[in-house]
């Protein structure tokens, strides 16, 4: 079959992909290097959005809340308490589902654009938070000088580059793996059936806002972890890390690698954060404008995504079901016989 | 005496128009309802009352001894009532087995089973036996958005059935169906165990006559006449009405 053919080859190009990402620190200087490591962090941040945007059907601008809370978390904890990477992510990840439980109530009943606006919003409203918390968030400073991570207990500090950005490899790799199992399940494949139809999920007695509550939770967490990836890769953090050109482009990314696949948002996030990175080396203050430009020809021309528009392409191939509306109509005039 | 369902005094306006004007319905255990009346009557009105996604106005609605007024549609699946709309609908970007597994989970699968469509081969398993009733396993690794419309229609009756419902809420079930396909759901009808009661909207007249043994009429958000096939066959009140909603 040539879903097989496709699905072998889907594996085949992620294990090379992976092969390179491993090699990479190697091969490239150690700016490019710290570089990677943060776009990793951002990829992951990716692969939420996607699971709200894409898997759950809540769009969102404001993944970068729960992010900001793990990161924030993960460089106070990695200042004062400890320096052990596991400690550090279980309790970044934990900051951002604390967040992200804290904003259910808010998202979980709107849809679509409002969901946009109102995440929007509480992104923005941590990014004020951060810059005026002082105290703990060192505001518009940021916190710097965060100690090097050690993986684990009794492992060596991680001192280089590569080292920092293998164990974000790591944790991206191992949580977004996490991820792909997860959406194996039945809480993933009660999430696409909502995102179908949550009237009929609904009618077969399932519990919508409980759902999409978890899925909202379980996203937190993934985007703290990744704030706390983003402190072991920058060793530094500010406000401006979180800002609303950083979920617009989240989100872009995702839409570009299309939204319901999490690979895709992998590509898609990894994609847009590596043009940002060049162009405001290229064209020095033109970056926001040209992946604005980009950002609009993305949705005019791909409203939903690559994959989508790629099975939209296979699907016009196949044989289309009949329109439903004429043959419903068609029994009603038996009533008056 | 009252029954499995019972539903008194339901008013549900949509300004100025009254689609429900007191109507009050019983349904027993194990019996087969239909609910017939011309275009516009309230008929799905009153199964989206019963079913929870509408909220009448006034009324009271039990099921099985329980005022469940309070409860959405989760919650009355989870009690039993389950039902097919008019339009089908079923998730479209799920295989025809994933649609039926995502209808059993709440009732029927124990928490305890992580991965029931972690497999195809493990939902194949919960949903053949329903896709077979319907003549859809040829489809079952087809994504529901596309199949024909009445697969999608047959798709979303065996979901309703993965549900173990006590109560069956059919809103047209028959329309757009072939002929092969309608024989096939008369005959599943027939042969659902008694422990199912059936509420059957349907324009048809030769099904209604063929599938129940007790009709109502509703005509304008009331409740015409009700009876048995025969007596409402019979009925000139009815005939009358027929005659007027469908000219
Ligand atoms: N959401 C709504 N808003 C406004 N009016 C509505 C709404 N739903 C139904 N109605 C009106 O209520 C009346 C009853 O509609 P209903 O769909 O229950 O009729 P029905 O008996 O199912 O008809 P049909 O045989 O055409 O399916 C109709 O006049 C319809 O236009
Ligand atoms: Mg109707």
């Amino acid at each position: 079959m040539s879903g097989e053919v496709i699905r072998r080859a889907r594996g085949a190009v992620a294990a090379l992909v992976l092969v390179g990402l491993v090699v990479a620190p190697w091969v490239v200087d150690d700016y490019t290097t710290a570089l990677l490591a943060r776009t990793l962090a951002l990829a992951l941040v990716g692969v939420s959005v996607a699971l709200l945007t894409g898997v759950a059907g809540m769009p969102t601008l404001g993944q970068t809340a729960p992010y900001a809370a793990g990161a924030y978390a993960c460089a106070v904890v990695g200042s004062r308490v400890s320096d052990v990477g596991v400690v550090q992510l279980v309790v970044a990840a934990g900051a951002g589902a604390l967040l992200a439980a804290l904003i259910v109530p808010l998202v979980v009943h709107a849809r679509g654009v409002i969901v946009l606006m109102i995440t929007l919003a509480i992104g923005e409203l941590v990014v004020v938070v951060l810059g005026r918390w002082r105290s703990v968030t060192g505001g518009t400073d940021g916190l710097a000088g965060v100690p090097a991570v050690r993986p684990f207990w009794g492992l060596p500090a991680l001192a280089s580059d590569q080292g920092r950005y293998l164990y974000a490899l790591v944790v991206v790799a191992t949580l977004v793996g996490a991820v792909l199992v997860l959406l194996r399940t039945r809480a993933g494949l009660v999430l696409r059936a909502g995102r179908d139809d949550e009237t009929r999920l609904r009618a077969s007695g399932h519990r919508v806002a409980v759902h999409l509550s978890g899925a909202h939770i379980a996203a937190g967490a993934i985007a703290g972890a990744a704030g706390s990836v983003l402190v072991v890769a920058q060793q530094y953090i500010s406000p401006a890390d979180f800002g609303f050109d950083t979920s617009a482009l989240l989100l872009l990314g995702v839409v570009i690698g299309g939204t319901a696949s999490v690979g895709g948002a992998l590509v898609g996030a990894a994609l847009v954060i590596a043009v940002r990175d060049w162009l405001f080396g290229v064209l020095p203050g033109h970056a926001p404008l040209v992946l604005g430009a980009l950002f609009v020809a993305t949705v005019y021309l791909l409203p939903t995504g690559v994959n989508r528009a790629r099975s939209r392409l296979s699907e016009a191939a196949a044989p289309q079901p009949d329109p439903p509306a004429a043959q419903e109509r068609a029994t009603v005039g038996e009533v008056g016989r | 005496m009252t029954g499995l369902l019972d539903a008194q005094e339901v008013s549900v306006r949509y300004g100025s128009l009254a689609a429900l004007d007191g109507v009050d319905l019983c349904v027993h255990d194990g019996q087969r309802h239909a609910l017939i009346g011309p275009n516009g009557a309230g008929k799905s009105t009153l199964l989206d009352v019963l079913g929870g996604s509408t909220r009448p106005q006034r009324g009271t609605v039990r099921f099985a001894g329980r005022d469940i007024g309070r409860l959405g549609p989760a919650g009355r699946a989870r009690r039993g009532i389950n039902r097919i709309h008019q339009r089908p609908a079923v998730f479209a970007t799920l295989t025809a087995a994933e649609n039926v597994v995502v209808a059993a989970l709440p009732r029927v699968i124990p928490r305890r089973r992580w991965w029931p469509a972690g497999r195809r081969r493990a939902a194949q398993q919960l949903a053949g036996p329903l896709l077979e009733q319907m003549g859809l396993t040829a489809v079952a690794a087809v994504p529901a958005g596309h199949l024909a419309h009445g697969q999608r229609r047959q798709l979303e009756i065996a979901m309703a059935l993965a549900g173990r419902p006590r109560l069956l809420l059919l809103d047209e079930p028959a329309a757009g169906l072939s002929a092969v396909e309608v024989g096939r759901l008369v005959e599943l009808l027939q042969a659902l165990p008694r422990a199912v009661a059936v509420l059957l909207v349907e324009h048809r007249l030769d099904l209604v006559y063929a599938l129940s043994d007790t009709v109502t009429v509703l005509r304008d958000g009331r409740t015409l006449a009700a009876g048995t096939p025969d007596e409402i066959r019979t009925s000139p009140l009815v005939r009358q009405a027929y005659a007027d909603g469908v000219a």
